[in-house]
């Protein structure tokens, strides 16, 4: 095969820069693998390192510091015949730190090729995550106050399945770049080389050097057997393919006359574990099977099975236009927690509004008229107690009819659930209870 | 007539689907979260992807990727979010990916409150791109527009090739609503343009006459370059300043030219009014409540709704004022598209509500500002 180095735009690097080398030994691989332009990708991003794209006659992907691993996932999901190298710095590789650990964790068929040349070369020679302690560099001594990264280690611990450290010096790199891009998953070489224009102008660092600093480590060379597994995108369209969960929304035709014919606003105020935001969804289902427009605006706090839940609910004839509370029809108090929020409410309220009080729950002196029911004497469950005031509405004729509400209950419950929720419905008493 | 209930978030995501889209990345965040759900109830089944990325930066990131090997793309967050997405809408700008992004903002600043509703991020989405080109943000008022707001997003991303983002609200974003599916207004599916047949391909080259460049794909036939770096027609790094000023002019006038074409608002007249209260995203629903309410009365209001926010449909917002005494601005944060009428209309005597407490503006509250100023 023919070169895939562009001959417009020979390397740039300074004389005796490792990068270069890497860059003629990457072309030979291409070579060798008898790969064609448009069949390979290289995804690079700042620094040095970020020249390969340029170099070569491919589909190149630029992009920012530390982030080329992100910008390869998605081109290699979207086209995963495509071959995609990586070449990231050791800079790179400290930005985009959550990144490698990422790609090693989820295991994309990507080479990733770091140009580890211990420094910051573009900007001046600063410490990056992988410059000796002992390191003469650009920014003074805070590269002593911190130890350098093993690479190959946290890529291995976070489960690459193919590591190789080695020198950019190596005598047989074609062919270890070539196993790696060869290999289905994701591959990391952590490639030690050279940077005459900052590095070693303060650090003696010779091929040689390289060579015994490498001997000095347990030694990272391909395959990590305890981590091969089966390739991420492989594996993904496996699993999506039987990922058949997705539903068409439900179509409600009006077959009923709601109780009342104008805006009816509804505030259910409980507690997690007492099911309001599905009775707040039931509600307006009921509303929908009446023709009429619904909204449903909950609040509940982040910790989802402790704490309030309050359901603002708002059937209409027409198009709702604003989705707040202006005049409650109902308010259902089945918590004292949903209730202390909502203290408010209480104040402005007149005898349209219709107060349903589960007995025990306490609220604010109110003229609002007030219908009080011991849902526990009846024998309902506290998670149950929405369901059932949505009943007791029902039976009112309040907001909803108890048709509506069935109807409801059919659209989104099935079998051994809905059985259930209807026998509640039907059970449910309206007794008003007096002091 | 029938009604399906759904959350502005849902709507979103099935606007996207209809609209072409089959690559999501994102990362959980309240209270966008339920757009990645529902990507990842629809897109697998019909061969699409969701990934969920190790952070934001690499869910937009992920997306980025895919757009060039020719998807249509989405993601979504909220503030904390839509703040590590800044370098990469910056890239999405200035190398022309088409993407559509979606901040269902809560209140800020900062980590705030997830579960409160806010306007809080306007200027912000379009001011995050280092460089300060323009960008499209489109402003949804209920779960219809989630839906067909969100295929516009998509056909001006492609059509333009560019960000498109969507200024949606927990209080729209989050809450259910009864929607006629079969009504909805949908506009015909647009793509990226390829390039002629047989015509030599460079990745950012614009025909005569033209201001957005042809689309090939990474990972088609021809090698495609793509760079975040100041690039010529060729996608190498230039330093020619004449050819980067010819670059940098055509980002921001291909946007700015086009605005006529996407202006998208809503004008409700009311035909004695001497107030216009201009207003976007959910306000405006207790804007059309007030309009109701005193359409009647001795001192109306009409109503300008505006869905797109950027770049500023001035000429709808000079046209609209003129015949018109008074403006009354109102939004769901402590003034900034305010900024922008008061630039466009410097001679109009302009008021402002607006409230960042977590709760929605009242029709209440706008009727008292139109009675007393």
């Amino acid at each position: 095969m023919a070169s895939l180095l562009n001959n417009q735009r020979p390397p740039v690097f300074c004389p005796g820069c490792s990068h270069e080398r890497i860059t003629h030994i990457l072309d030979q691989v291409f070579q060798k693998m008898g790969l064609n332009g448009d069949q390979i990708v290289i995804v690079s991003d700042i620094g040095c390192s970020g020249l390969f794209d340029t170099f070569f006659d491919t589909h190149a992907l630029h992009g920012l510091h530390g982030r080329a691993l992100t910008y390869a996932v998605g081109l290699k999901m979207a086209k995963p015949d495509l071959n995609v190298v990586v070449t990231m710095g050791d800079g790179g590789q400290g930005i985009g730190g959550a990144h490698l650990l990422a790609a090693c964790r989820r295991n994309l068929d990507l080479t990733l090729l770091i140009l580890n040349n211990f420094n910051f070369g573009m900007t001046g020679g600063q410490f990056s995550a992988t410059t000796p302690q002992e390191a003469q560099i650009g920014s003074g001594f805070l590269n002593q106050l911190e130890r350098p990264l093993d690479i190959c280690q946290v890529a291995r611990t976070a489960g690459a399945p193919y590591v190789t450290r080695c020198s950019a010096f190596r005598k047989d790199l074609v062919e270890e770049i070539q196993r790696a891009i060869e290999f289905e998953g994701f591959s990391v070489i952590d490639i030690w080389g050279v940077c005459p224009g900052r590095f070693t102008k303060k650090n003696r660092l010779t091929p040689k050097l390289i060579d015994e600093a490498l001997s000095k480590l347990s030694p990272q060379e391909g395959v990590v057997s305890e981590n091969v597994r089966k390739e991420y995108g492989r594996h993904y369209r496996e699993l999506a393919a039987d990922h058949k969960i997705s539903t068409t929304p439900v179509k409600i035709e009006a077959k009923f006359n709601p109780p009342q014919p104008d805006r009816q606003e509804i505030i259910l105020l409980g507690s997690a574990g007492q099911r309001i935001i599905t009775a707040g969804e039931i509600l307006c289902l009921a509303g929908l099977s009446a023709g009429l427009h619904a909204t449903q605006k909950n609040e509940y706090n982040i910790t989802v099975l402790r704490g309030l839940s309050i359901s603002e609910l708002i059937l209409s004839p027409k198009k709702i236009d604003f989705s707040g509370i202006k005049q409650p029809s109902v308010i259902v108090a089945l918590a004292q927690e949903g209730v202390d929020r909502r203290m408010d409410l209480f104040g402005n309220l007149d005898d349209d509004t219709m107060v349903l009080q589960i007995n025990g729950v306490h609220i604010p002196p109110t003229r609002a008229f007030i219908h009080r029911v011991n849902l526990k004497t009846q024998g309902v469950k506290k998670s149950d107690w929405a369901l059932a005031c949505l009943a007791i509405l029902a039976k009112l004729k309040r907001v909803i009819s108890l048709e509506m509400l069935q109807a409801a209950l059919e659209i989104k419950f099935r079998e051994k659930t809905l059985e259930v929720s209807l026998k509640i419905v039907s059970d449910v008493k309206i007794e008003r209870q007096v002091d | 007539m029938s009604l399906s209930l759904l959350e502005g978030n849902e709507a979103i995501a099935r606007g996207a689907v209809a609209a072409g889209c089959r690559f999501f990345a994102g990362y959980p965040i309240t209270p966008a979260t339920t757009i990645y759900n529902s990507m990842l109830n629809l897109l697998p089944p019909l061969g699409g992807i969701v990934l969920q990325g190790e952070d934001e930066i690499a869910s937009i990131a992920f997306c980025l990727g895919a757009s060039m090997a020719g998807m249509k793309v989405m993601t979504a967050t909220s503030g904390p979010g839509i703040s590590l997405f800044s370098e990469h809408i910056s890239f999405a700008v200035g190398s022309e990916i088409p993407i559509v992004i979606v901040d269902v903002q809560r209140l800020g600043p900062s980590t705030g409150s997830a579960t409160r509703g806010a306007d809080g991020d306007i200027n912000f989405l379009r001011w995050s791109n280092s460089g300060g080109l323009p960008v499209i943000v489109l402003a949804p008022v209920d779960v219809d527009d989630c839906f067909t707001l969100t295929m516009q997003a998509f056909n001006l991303a492609e059509k333009l090739r560019c960000p498109v983002l969507i200024a949606s609200n927990k209080e729209i974003g989050m809450t259910r609503e009864s929607i006629d599916l079969d009504a909805l207004e949908k506009p015909e599916i647009i793509d990226r343009m390829p390039p002629p047949a047989g015509q030599h391909y460079l990745p950012f080259q614009v025909a005569v006459g033209q201001s957005v460049p042809y689309f090939l794909p990474i990972g088609g036939n021809v090698p495609v370059r793509q760079t975040s770096s100041t690039h010529g027609q060729n996608g190498y790094i230039t330093t020619d300043h004449e050819e980067i000023a010819i670059t940098l002019d055509r980002l921001q006038t291909k946007l700015e030219s086009a605005i006529d074409q996407f202006s998208f608002y809503e004008f409700i007249k009311s035909q004695k009014a001497e107030t216009l209260i201009i207003t976007y995203g959910v306000t405006a629903r207790a804007a059309k409540a007030a309009y109701e309410e005193i359409k009647e009365q001795t001192n109306p209001a009409s109503v300008l709704i505006l869905k797109t926010l950027w770049p500023v449909p001035e000429s709808i917002i000079r046209q609209t004022a003129q015949s018109y005494k008074r403006v009354l601005v109102v939004e769901m944060n402590l003034g900034q598209y305010v900024r922008e009428i008061n630039r466009i209309l410097p001679d109009m005597h302009i008021d402002f509500l607006g409230q960042m407490n977590g709760r929605l503006i009242t029709p209440r509250q706008i009727m008292e500002k139109i009675a007393n100023g």
